[in-house]
């Protein structure tokens, strides 16, 4: 499913969650949200997800207006930490009710993931440990096989095997049924390998719309003696810098001439998502 | 599994580099889908996808529409060279500085060359 955003605002009366935000999402692409908290991911999903009416711009889904359009929504699925997709009574409930509203579900794979999360089927969701509770979402979100699939921090409550069994099952999936699938995590390290693109923003603004390689290609760290990484990073848009002794480390943002580095006596290396991320967006918590 | 040194798609690449150079790939062999490297390494199958490019349009790998990528007949000899003319400057030319910096004499080094052969 293609989605394309065009000046989208949303506001809570006085206080504007997303502002002059403008996006288009490819099909068939697997895409990385990343916020800090209160940066507005929640809001833009639930635009798309039609569960909010925005406040301006234009948001389609294939040409398409999202909300209260339900032609469009039952394709459209997203997966909440907080469980409302799923806290309607047993597994087999929600399963039911998943199964009803979304066209393309898949039951024998709903059945398969049960297993693979070792879910109770006859167990009410709303007594489940969090780990579990996130693990029916999960199987709801996947099943669905929904053209947009959104996950938001749905898999945080999960154990890390339960979310690499998540992370393979996810990939399999969308290798076999190509679909747009958007992912918001504060786990960045350990998803940030399964992205194609990666959309940052910060306070309600689009910061970094990009593929995943290159934003990653985009940063780099510079160390060596103190004197000599100071002078080659001068003109250059500095992130960070560590001093250790002597040596100092930097972390630059934009094209870099690496051969050029080494002659200089410098190494230089890549840079983590999860560190870019962090400074693109303002630095360490404030 | 990566060393994050360089992006991943490199690093798949130089995997299978190395196994053709190593002959745990030959010639004419067919290579694991793009898909099956993805589920693999856990990683984007579009990621995937660009180290298989990389190597065709290296000449190590070409692709049969329909059915998948195999090793080219001549991607072992052609890596063979390209090492080849790497290896003084990329591996004999370090290890004589590193050798230099501890104070092993050169004499040591070649004469445990020389009782190696």
């Amino acid at each position: 499913m293609r989605i394309d955003i065009d000046n989208l605002k949303v506001a809570y009366g006085e206080t504007v969650a997303i502002d002059s935000l403008s996006l288009r999402l490819d099909t068939g692409k697997i895409y990385g949200l990343l916020g800090r908290n209160g940066a507005g991911k929640t809001s833009l999903l639930s635009v798309l997800a039609g569960f909010r009416r925005h406040s301006g711009g234009t948001v389609l889904a294939d040409d398409s207006p999202i909300f209260e359009n339900w032609l469009t929504t039952r394709e459209i699925s997203l997966i909440r930490d907080a469980g409302e997709t799923v806290n309607l009574g047993t597994v087999e409930d929600a399963l039911y009710f998943a199964e009803d509203v979304r066209p393309r579900w898949d039951a024998a794979y709903a059945q398969e993931l049960i297993d693979l999360f070792k879910l109770d089927r006859k167990k009410n969701v709303k007594s489940m440990s969090k780990g579990q509770r996130s693990a029916v979402g999960v199987v709801v979100g996947l099943a669905s096989r929904a053209p947009l699939t959104m996950f938001d921090e749905s898999y945080l409550g999960m154990d890390a095997p339960s979310r690499q069994a998540f992370y393979d099952a996810l990939l399999a999936d969308f290798m076999a049924h190509p679909r747009t699938i958007i992912l918001s995590t504060h786990l960045i390290e350990e998803v940030s390998s399964l992205f194609e693109e990666v959309v940052i923003i910060d306070k309600g603004r689009l910061v970094v719309h990009s593929p995943a390689d290159e934003l990653l290609a985009m940063g780099s760290a510079v160390t060596g003696p103190a004197e000599q990484v100071e002078e080659f990073t001068r003109d250059l848009t500095v992130l960070g810098s560590k001093q250790l002794g002597p040596t100092r480390s930097v972390m630059v943002y934009g094209p870099l001439d690496h051969a050029e580095a080494r002659k200089a006596g410098l190494e230089t290396g890549p840079i983590a998502m999860q560190e870019l991320f962090i400074h693109l967006t303002g630095g360490p918590a404030s | 599994m990566f060393d994050d040194r360089s992006p991943i798609y490199r690093q798949i690449a130089d995997r299978i580099k190395a196994e053709v150079l190593s002959g745990a790939l030959k010639g004419d062999e067919q290579v694991m889908s793009t898909n099956q490297y993805a589920a693999f390494f856990r990683i984007n199958p579009a990621t995937a996808q660009k180290a298989f490019q990389q190597l065709v349009d290296e000449g190590v790998l070409y692709k049969k529409r329909g059915i998948g990528m195999f090793v080219s007949p001549a991607a072992r000899d052609t890596l063979r060279a390209e090492r080849r003319e790497g290896f003084f400057t990329d591996v004999v030319d370090p290890m004589v500085a590193e050798a230099k910096a501890i104070g092993i004499p050169l004499d040591d080094v070649i004469k445990r060359i020389r009782d190696s052969r």
